[in-house]
């Protein structure tokens, strides 16, 4: 647990751990607004932003394609509002149409656009690279953490990552009442006077922000599993939402480390030679973490008093 | 001649021809059996679903392998699909019916979690030596380029079956999907039909996967359904134009795609589905954007002209601007706001509609009647002229504008 | 337009309607000409109306005449298709901190993580903003409004665990921590016991000796002449508006309900004397 670990392991680490509390923080509103799904939209439209990124601009950096993703996602979003509302269609239908249509634009300009000469890809879109995100320079082990030569080099993954997930907690603070009670109550906020409409816009083009901040580093499996997993689960542990965020951040944690260390080390643990892919594996682990928490989670169950005489 | 012509009359060789049969089937079981899923409000099950087969490809593979096999074979490689996604299917059932999450965390839990865990496996199937050019990576998206002649047959023949199913199967589903209350009434049992669709819906994506690839199935399940719902408002047709639509998409798409190396058949079939989708959401007669939007402000007007009329019979000031615009467009009151011939004999008229309303109300106490007076509904919609004429014997006429005209109060 | 929500705020503190010289004009709550349309049909058209101070009003009419549907148009949580609504002669963007409203418990799902005292804090929100502190005295103010529904037992239940009565009972809190001077009730009284229903009146009837406007849709003719002093008849359209002792009649009942009230039970209900 030396130099290797610093070299190879704490920067993917540290990006995959990120990454998971930044979507898990406004999955936790998705969950409670019954819009989880839309966390799985937008980061399959995420490629078709990526691919309309490289074809204005020629090159594959990192700024245009956030932005071509982040746009994407905003365009899915007022796409699936319109289909939704012009359509008089369900929510889920809508969001089925537009995402699906999307991505397979994206799979076709993909394949229209020649893009050998560079790193471009569907399998990268979805399963991302964490692996490959590591520290080189970090020769000295931890005391690299102090040398400004090694942490000059630093993949930019991380900076980016880290920037978003400051960005996404801040938002989610300063917010937190105007969340809390437009979730809550959507009419009794309107009563307020509080922009409902827009609390709502800002929620989901923040979830799309932090998916595509993660989905350059990590992919886009983990995006989604991020944005549900952690907050479903830790829907079951409590009854206050400020304890449930907690939680989920807990186990955005828990399922980054386990999920990366299972990843890299589990095969060899098993006799194995190869690494398994880092990001499914931290999907697994959230998953295995819901479905722990759904047997015994303290609180798993519906109470339901209130809701049938409410009915 | 032209490819796309040639395909289109399935002159492209026999494979192509194979592929635009099978796709057509595919297309037109998916459609039908996702109508079902779109009616009961369940579309993004489908999602779930579809992101389940993938560990059962790894595992099938894995398993083939390891028992000698070979690992490719289309058949072994579906039923493993079909294996997880079947338990996908139940572990979501299971989260929304025995914990607080709803159904759409369960969707989402359920599609994350099996597709990263087979993420996991593809990335082993790739580090053993069998598994270099497996090609499963093929399942995400579909693909027709390495298709053996026995995979477009399995194809072909696995889409009639699931045509045939659907045929089999439309009442019962067609019941459970527009009132499942009703349905378990007559004695039908609702659990079982709802997994028979959840499990027509989980065979057209296993079928479907070689061809379109599990992501865009999904989009084969959803679109043409939801396409078919602009233009009939009755069940028995929306589920043969869902399958009508799909049907298409998935043959003109299949067509297209041979006509040139870089266009992949699933994404082209999806997005002939999404045009269809576009279209009918603009222009389909009766729920189209279009015509809703006309509709929507000629109501807006008729609204306003009508709550303007009803002010100048009682001499009151309209304040509204939308109103005095559309009375001023109709010639009914002056700039300066006040009332012109034509007007006032328009608001005499609405008066006297008013008028026949008290009356009638006054007459007729029963409830058919009060959800009638809504202040649009003409007078003559309900009543007889006799009827109306014994009202304006009551009247005695009409009266002059400005009369009083309160309520009954 | 700063100017003038600061002076409302001013008159909310101290308790006091604004005066002017118009009744309806200076009136809590006045509607004028409000249609609202679900699709091709009314369901509220051109509904004028006034709601006075110092009074409880009850909104009566069938299942589906719109009287939730005119509460919430008076809101602005429902867009509406014409007409103009006032509060207090404000507009009601400038208005908004002199009203409470009370939504349909159905309304909201309960299985919410929440607290029964994180739900009365949301009164306060609008006082407190995004950023501002908690203050002791806030929280204590919230305690006290639980106190009046007689649910201090309850502050750290979850929401869902209660029964609707408490439920309604903790809406009801959450509106008196907003201090108004105007309160809108959808159907405050449906499905409760007959204590959360006593409490309940109780408080509403200190909120009339206080001054202040009291709405309430609402759906038990056999109490409207016992709870309320202003009836307000819809049917899609505005049958009668007026005092209970004048307009509460059986003529005006039948205009409202058509044929659904039999004649027998018209008869029960403690009708005003048509004089």
């Amino acid at each position: 647990m030396g130099s290797e670990f610093v070299q190879f392991s704490l920067t993917p680490m540290l990006i995959g751990i990120l990454a998971s509390i930044a979507c898990a923080l406004p999955g936790n509103f998705l969950i409670l607004r019954k819009q989880a799904l839309i966390g799985d939209a937008i980061s399959h439209v995420v490629l078709p932003g990526i691919v309309v990124a490289f074809l204005l601009t020629g090159v594959v950096s990192a700024l245009p394609m956030l932005l071509g993703a982040a746009g994407a996602a905003v365009v899915a979003v007022i796409l699936i509002e319109a289909i939704k509302r012009l359509g008089k269609i369900e929510p889920g239908a809508a969001m089925g149409v537009t995402f699906t249509t999307l991505f397979a634009a994206g799979v076709l300009l993909l394949e229209q656009t020649d893009t050998s000469s560079v790193h471009l890809d569907v399998e990268h879109a979805l399963m991302g690279n964490l692996e490959s995100l590591i520290w080189f320079q970090a020769r000295d082990g931890w005391a690299s953490l102090i040398d400004p030569v090694a942490l000059a080099a630093l993949p930019p993954e991380l900076g980016r990552i880290a920037l978003v997930c400051a960005l996404v907690v801040a938002l989610t603070l300063v917010f937190w009442r105007w969340l809390k009670i437009s979730t809550f109550d959507e009419g009794f906020a309107d009563a307020l006077g509080l922009p409902t409409g827009a609390i709502g816009f800002g929620l989901v083009i923040t979830a799309a922000i932090a998916a595509v901040a993660a989905f350059d580093a990590v992919g886009s499996i983990i995006v989604i599993a991020m944005f549900i997993c952690p907050p479903a689960a830790a829907r079951l542990m409590t009854n206050s939402l400020e304890r449930q965020i907690w939680w989920s951040v807990a186990f955005a944690v828990l399922s980054a480390v386990l999920g990366y260390v299972f990843a890299g080390y589990g095969p060899l643990w098993i006799g194995a030679q190869h690494a398994v892919s880092a990001a499914g594996m931290i999907a697994t682990v959230s998953g295995l973490i819901l479905g722990l928490t759904c047997l015994f989670g303290p609180h798993r169950s519906r109470i339901g008093v209130g809701k049938e005489t409410a009915t | 001649m032209n490819p796309f012509l040639d395909a289109l009359a399935l002159n492209a060789g026999y494979n192509a021809a194979l592929v635009g049969i099978g796709a057509a089937m595919l297309g037109f079981a998916a459609g039908a059996a996702g109508t079902f899923l779109f009616l009961r409000k369940r579309a993004l099950v489908s999602d779930a679903v579809a992101h389940a087969t993938l560990p059962g490809v790894g595992l099938a593979f894995i398993l083939m392998v390891a028992l000698g096999g070979d690992g490719r074979n289309l058949i072994g490689l579906l039923l493993g699909s079909a294996a997880t996604a079947g338990i996908g299917l139940l572990l979501v059932e299971w989260i929304a019916r025995r914990t607080r999450l709803s159904e759409d965390a369960a969707i989402g839990a359920v599609l994350s979690v099996f597709f990263g865990f087979g993420i996991v496996l593809l990335t082993v199937v790739q580090t053993m030596s069998a598994g270099r050019q497996a090609g499963l990576e093929g399942f995400l998206l579909g693909s027709t380029a390495g298709m053996l002649f026995q995979d477009a047959v399995v194809i072909a023949v696995g889409g009639a079956l699931a045509v045939f199913a659907t045929w089999l199967l439309r009442r019962p589903m067609t019941l459970v999907a527009f009132d499942p209350d009703y349905a378990a009434a007559l004695g039908y049992n609702v659990r079982r039909i709802d997994l028979a669709m959840m499990g027509l819906v989980m065979a057209v994506t296993v079928i479907g996967l070689k061809l379109v690839g599990l992501i865009l199935i999904v989009a084969m399940l959803i679109i043409p359904p939801v396409t078919a719902r602009f233009w009939t408002e009755s069940s028995a047709y929306v589920i043969w134009y869902a399958g009508l639509i799909g049907g298409v998409s998935g043959y003109v798409g299949a067509a297209l795609s041979t006509t040139a190396p870089a266009m992949p058949t699933g994404p082209i079939i999806v997005l002939v589905a999404a045009s269809l989708f576009l279209m009918s959401l603009f222009v389909a007669p009766a729920r189209g954007v279009a015509a809703a939007v006309i509709r929507h402000r000629r109501f807006q007007r008729r609204v306003h002209r009508r709550q303007g009329l009803l002010a100048l019979s009682r001499a009151e000031p309209i304040h509204d601007d939308f109103t005095l615009r559309v009375l001023r467009g109709e010639g009914l009151i002056r700039p300066d706001g006040v009332a012109t011939a034509n007007g006032r004999a328009l608001a005499a008229k609405t008066a006297r509609d008013e008028h026949r309303w008290d009356i009638a109300r006054e007459i007729h106490q029963d409830a058919g009647l009060t959800g009638r007076y809504d202040g649009l509904t003409p007078i003559e919609q309900v009543f007889t002229p006799d009827e109306i004429a014994e009202f304006d014997r009551r009247i005695g006429g009409p009266r002059a504008l400005g009369s009083s005209l309160g309520g009954t109060a | 337009m700063a100017l003038r929500s600061a002076q409302v705020t001013v008159a909310a503190q101290d308790g006091q309607a604004l005066r002017a010289p118009d009744p309806v004009a200076s009136a809590p709550l006045a509607v004028r000409g409000v249609t609202v349309s679900y699709g091709e049909k009314p369901a509220v058209f051109s509904v004028d109306a006034t709601f006075p101070a110092g009074a409880m009003t009850a909104i009566i009419g069938p299942n589906g005449a719109g009287k939730s549907t005119l509460l919430k148009a008076a809101l602005g949580v429902i867009p509406r298709l014409s007409g103009e609504v006032s509060v207090f002669g404000q507009p009601i963007e400038t208005a908004r901190a002199r009203i409470a409203y009370v939504p349909q418990r159905a309304s909201v799902d309960w299985d919410f993580p929440a607290s029964v005292i994180d739900v009365v804090l949301m009164g306060l929100y609008r006082r407190i903003g995004l950023l501002g502190r908690l203050t002791g005295a806030q929280r204590a103010k919230a305690n006290a409004c639980l106190a009046r529904v007689g649910m201090s037992d309850f502050a750290d239940r979850q929401i869902g665990q209660l029964s609707g009565g408490q439920q309604q009972r903790v809406f009801l809190a959450r509106a008196l921590a907003q201090d108004a001077d105007l309160y809108l009730l959808d159907e405050p009284f449906a499905g409760v016991d007959a204590a959360t229903e006593r409490a309940i009146i109780d408080v509403l009837k200190s909120l009339k000796a206080d001054g202040k406007a009291v709405v309430c849709v609402h759906h038990d003719l056999a109490t409207v002449a016992t709870y309320f002093d202003h009836v307000f008849l819809i049917n899609v359209r505005k049958i009668a508006e007026g005092p209970v002792a004048t307009t509460f009649t059986g003529a005006n009942l039948n205009a409202t309900y058509g044929g659904r009230l039999a004649a027998t039970h018209i008869d029960q209900l403690a009708l005003a004397d048509p004089a």
